[in-house]
């Protein structure tokens, strides 16, 4: 029988009343007493010097209140790059500095280089068009093979544009060459992991602020992780201290990854405002998110994986070039590296592993980590050659990956690839898959769209994941120069209704609905008197924020813990209340009892004791009922997967339809089953669109053609099929206290690769030899592949 | 944006009034025109709504022909019955609120390379009715963005010959979906219409080569044979030039397999 209420449950998300009825509050929706209105200036020119700024005509318009230039900023510290990466000669990575504004040059087209405060933003319009900035327009930067041999640079001080040469497992890289040099048989496939624009859809906004009388910031700011933001302006850009900055990050409309990230937006309304001495508020229009949010992926890659005669891998070598863009934004050289070659050796026994990844700096929108991060990049480049060498090999795909899988008694498992897996069971995942996505029935329904002059492809992937991206000390080690833990405050308030404060920040998840079916499971209370308090640093303790599904493995842990102290107490306030030992009572449907008697004491009667402790031992138990714990997990969690595909492509046009799309994911144990549905939803239709529709392009003089959605597809909802998503083969993480793995990302990682298989499989069976089409599978790539083949053929 | 004056008249003759005022522009249903402003891309001095002008509203059959006034709306079109070939294409322009606010008259004005209503109009080959004049489509669309209308003249209607048969065969832009290639078919009693938008560099065309095959044999295999070149049409994110010059010839085919 399904659950009702607690762990296991499937309440609908409390927070949508709000967000579906148009009463959410976003930053944009916050107006603030004397708000004025920030514009910035940004570059049309992909790479340029900056010969001079002339602000004077802009400065005498009507309503305007001040103009910021790069200038203005240049004694103030730079955004930072949150991993250090050193190169295979121990060298560190290089790290130009990012300044507020630019400063010197413009390095992509959107780099902001001046800013206009005025009354109205229509106002602060026109003085940036009356801004005369003379920049002398420098050859762009663009593809990553030019970026490495060519001498023209990003970052002249650097005098290279690649940032980092690294190899993962150093030591294995002759013993992986050597493996791969004596195979029996070696499949080599060259690909892309095309960029991706978040599209987030509430655009960036942030609201400085600044009372004088007290030298108090407050930053309003669309960001997934505000206590990061804080740090990172206090630590290293303006030198705010912490406790006179408050970051408050109200509802956010989503993230996937690129409100991580701190930008200058932020610093620069905090300057102006106190400059100013009133609020400033900015807003990025479509345009700005297109040409400024952090994008996603952008990897060309070589991979190679030798086998012996039966099948068995010995190596997988990859070789990526990941561009970073024109400036490290903060997680950008963690994602190409440690989310990604750490997981290069997959749900399989391969013993060597090799990967070599350069950081390329080019003349574009900064890249960081999006939605999978990393391990979409090393899905897809595995599950794509997996497929290649079975049909290389001519054996059936799925048991190609079978023979291959970790087996359920191997577990803890270490990976070639550095990572110590702590649970998991391949083979019945893809049991199940088969199963829910009805593989027998695939021949007949072959034959079917066969028959309408379609051709039909099946497609299978298994993934597997890290996430819950935590452990501080192995991050540390890693070139991590944050800890990665959470945190979380469970207030119980006299009256009985509990306020749990969580470093966790939804920007779409469910965290308001989720979190309290986890302490009211514990409590044995109705999670309506539970209420989540999230998105500020002045009422939180401190938080990583939500990002590589960690909110309910890193940060829920973090509340079981702190729910865990107030049982605690809670049983030595019953126990004195009920003259007993708290060794003897009990909890259960929220009334503490003595063990064996029937003396009890409800929730509520505790709750209130604590705050009006009369008759109290004072001298034993503090009064107050609140705790807050910090958790920090002992490894990443990994989730994984068997996807399955089918697609149907039409011989004339080229055009793919996906028909069926099935997802069966272990993410361990499930807290609220409808809302791990839905993100896997969310998660295979970004990864359907990235597969045949999205697609970043920047023209050979940094242009971004694909600027708007006139030409940047977004996957709609009729590109879609009925989704069959399954999580019944979890295997729950043996060390966190819920069990849970982490769900957020999985959608993204497992689809892409399962619907290009799917799309070879498809062309093969109508006779046309293609090997590989790079995403996005667009209709005139299939048909131009088909005529290639066609034409290699004759 | 940058500030404008607006007027909305209720007649022609005021509406033509309006026009004559410096930097005035008309505004259809504005789904071209309001982003375009927005962007900053363009400074009218005053805007002209077309709304609101009597003798422009409605659709009505005159004789064989179908009359539409140049301010009726896409949903408006596509709700009637008269011309289902030309209903059926305005049910697939944009979505519910594009159709319920752009009209037929600034589809036509603005006679983007990639819309659909040129490649009706030129396929049924309609006459352009405007302020001044009556252009027959083959005069009307002269290039991308570019028409025979003059300096503040106004579509104030179309009038579409009604065929007896038709169809439309758009296969989208995945992004805008406007018409990656869109077929436009017509079977009059003199003969075939085969008009192709989204395809050109020089705007919607007529296909002539497979207006005189479908003349002789009205079936999708008497296109067996003939080829678009390639060498004038569009290249962009979306597909190359050869694949819209394949697209134009398996689109005119299913135009005629489905018109029947
Ligand atoms: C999301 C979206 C999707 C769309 N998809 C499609 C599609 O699939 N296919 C397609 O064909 N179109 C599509 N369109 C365009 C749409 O059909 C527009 O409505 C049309 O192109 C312009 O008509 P309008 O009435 O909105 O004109 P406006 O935007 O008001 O004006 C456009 C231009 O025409 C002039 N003008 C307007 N009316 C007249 C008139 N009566 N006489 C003379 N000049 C006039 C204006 O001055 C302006 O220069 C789409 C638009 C959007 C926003």
């Amino acid at each position: 029988m399904p659950k009702d209420t607690g762990i296991g449950a499937s309440p609908v998300r409390r927070e949508d009343v709000r967000f579906l009825t148009g009463t959410g509050e976003y930053t944009d929706d916050i107006v603030l007493a004397k708000q004025t209105y920030a514009v910035f200036a940004r570059s049309t020119v992909a790479h340029g010097t900056i010969k001079s700024i002339d602000t004077s005509a802009a400065e005498g318009m009507p309503g305007v209140l001040a103009v910021f230039t790069g200038e203005d900023f240049v004694e103030v510290g730079g955004n930072p790059a949150g991993w250090l990466i050193n190169s295979r000669n121990g060298e560190p990575m290089k790290e130009p500095k990012r300044p507020v504004l630019a400063h010197g040059k413009v390095r992509h087209v959107g780099d902001a280089y001046a800013a206009v405060i005025a009354e109205t933003i229509e106002q602060a319009r026109d003085a940036v068009e009356a801004i005369e900035a003379d920049i002398d327009e420098l050859p762009a930067v663009v593809d990553m093979n030019d970026a490495l041999s060519g001498s023209n640079f990003v970052h002249d001080e650097i005098e290279t544009n690649q940032c980092f040469d690294w190899g993962w497992i150093e030591d294995n890289r002759d013993a992986t060459d050597n493996a791969i040099k004596n195979a029996h048989h070696v499949t080599t496939l060259e690909l892309v992991n095309n960029r991706l624009v978040p599209n987030a859809m509430e655009p960036r906004a942030s609201i400085g602020s600044y009372k004088a009388s007290t030298g108090e910031y407050t930053l309003h700011t669309t960001s997934q992780n505000p206590h990061l933001t804080r740090l990172l302006i206090s630590a290293f850009v303006l030198g705010i201290p912490e406790n006179m900055l408050t970051v408050i990050a109200p509802d956010v409309g989503g993230g996937f990854g690129s409100k991580i990230y701190h930008y200058g937006e932020e610093a620069l309304v905090l300057a102006a405002a106190k400059k100013l001495g009133r609020p400033v508020k900015w807003t990025a229009d479509r345009t700005e998110s297109f040409l400024t949010d952090a994008h996603g992926r952008d990897h060309v890659t070589k991979i190679e994986l030798a086998l012996d005669k039966e099948g068995n891998f010995l190596a997988f070598r990859t070789d990526t070039k990941a561009n970073v863009g024109a400036y490290l934004s903060n997680f950008s050289t963690a994602t190409p590296t440690f989310l990604h070659g750490t997981l290069m050796a997959g749900n399989y026994t391969v013993p060597l592993v090799y990967v070599n990844v350069k950081a390329v700096f080019t003349n574009t929108a900064p890249v960081d980590a999006y939605r999978g991060a990393g391990r979409p990049e090393a899905t897809y480049s595995l599950e794509r050659v997996i497929d290649k060498a079975a049909r290389e090999l001519r054996m059936d795909p799925i048991e190609l990956r079978r023979k291959n899988f970790i087996k359920p008694d191997q577990y803890p498992y270490a990976s070639a690839a550095g990572l110590e897996y702590d649970a998991g069971n391949y083979d019945a995942l893809m049991d199940k898959m088969e199963e829910v996505a009805d593989v027998a029935g695939f021949e007949a329904r072959r034959k079917q769209s066969e028959a309408n002059g379609l051709m039909r492809g099946f497609g299978v992937n298994a993934y597997i994941e890290a996430c819950g991206i935590a452990p501080s000390n192995l991050v540390g080690v890693l070139g991590s120069r944050v800890g990665l833990y959470d945190a979380a405050t469970v207030r119980v308030n006299a009256t009985g209704n509990l306020s749990v404060m969580v470093g966790a920040h939804s920007h779409g998840q469910g965290h308001e609905t989720a979190f309290p079916q986890v302490v009211a499971e514990m409590l044995g209370i109705d999670p309506a008197v539970i209420d989540i308090v999230h998105g500020d640093t002045s009422k939180i303790p401190f938080g990583m924020g939500t990002y590589g599904s960690r909110s309910l493995a890193v940060c829920g842990s973090a509340v079981v813990r702190a729910t865990e102290k107030i049982i605690n107490k809670a049983k030595k306030i019953a126990g004195h209340m009920l003259e007993a030992s708290d060794q003897d009572i009990t909890l259960e449907n929220g009334v503490f009892s003595v063990a064996g008697t029937d003396k009890s004491v409800t929730f509520g009667e505790v709750a209130l004791k604590a705050y009006i402790p009369h008759e109290y031992p004072l001298e034993d138990i503090e009064p107050g009922l609140e705790e807050t714990a910090f958790y920090d997990p002992a490894n990443f969690t990994y989730p994984s997967g068997a996807y399955a595909c089918e697609v149907e492509v039409d011989p004339e046009t080229g055009k793919v339809r996906v028909d069926r799309m099935c997802a069966v994911d272990d993410f361990g144990n499930v807290i609220n089953p409808m809302i791990v549905t839905g993100q896997v939803h969310g998660g295979l239709a970004q990864g359907i669109g990235q597969a045949l529709v999205e697609n970043t392009s920047y023209d050979e003089n940094g242009q971004l053609l694909s600027a708007s959605y006139m030409d940047y597809t977004m996957p709609r909802a009729d590109d879609m099929p009925m989704f069959h998503v399954d999580h019944s083969q979890g295997t729950p993480c043996t060390h966190n206290p819920l069990g849970v793995k982490g769900c957020g990302e999985a959608g993204a990682i497992g689809s892409p690769p399962t619907v290009v298989n799917a799309v070879i499989d498809a062309l093969q069976s109508g006779g046309t030899n293609v090997t590989h089409i790079d995403m996005p599978v667009t209709p005139a790539r299939v048909w131009d592949a088909m005529q290639n083949a066609k034409s290699e053929e004759a | 944006m940058y500030n404008f004056e607006v007027e909305k008249p209720g007649t022609l003759a005021e509406a033509t009034a309006a026009m004559a005022g410096e930097d005035a522009q008309a505004l259809g249903g504005g789904q071209t025109l309001i982003p375009t402003l927005k962007q900053r891309l363009a400074s009218p001095a005053k805007l002209v709504s077309l709304s609101g002008v009597a003798e422009m509203q409605g659709i009505s059959k005159d004789g064989d022909a179908l009359r539409i006034g140049g301010a009726t709306t896409h949903g408006a079109v596509a709700a009637d019955g008269n011309y289902p070939a030309l209903s059926a294409l305005a049910a697939q322009i944009g979505d519910p609120a594009v159709r319920n606010r752009g009209t037929i008259g600034g589809s036509l004005a603005n006679n983007d390379p990639a819309a659909c209503y040129p490649a009706a109009a030129l396929g049924s080959g309609a006459t352009i009715i405007t302020t001044n004049r009556e252009i027959a489509a083959d005069d009307y669309f002269q290039g991308m963005f570019d028409t025979a209308l003059d300096e503040g003249e106004i579509v104030t209607a179309v009038s579409f010959p009604i065929p007896q048969a038709a169809n439309y065969q758009k296969f989208v832009q995945p992004a805008s979906r406007f018409a990656l290639v869109g077929v436009f078919l017509a079977k009059y009693a003199d003969g075939i219409r085969v008009a192709v938008t989204g395809a050109s560099n020089e705007g919607v065309f007529r296909w002539a080569e497979a207006e005189a095959a479908l003349g002789d044999d009205f079936s999708a295999s008497a296109l067996d044979g003939l080829s678009v070149p390639a060498d004038n049409m569009i290249s962009d994110l979306h597909g190359p030039a050869a694949y819209r010059a394949h697209l134009v010839k398996v689109m005119t085919g299913r135009a005629v397999t489905a018109a029947g």
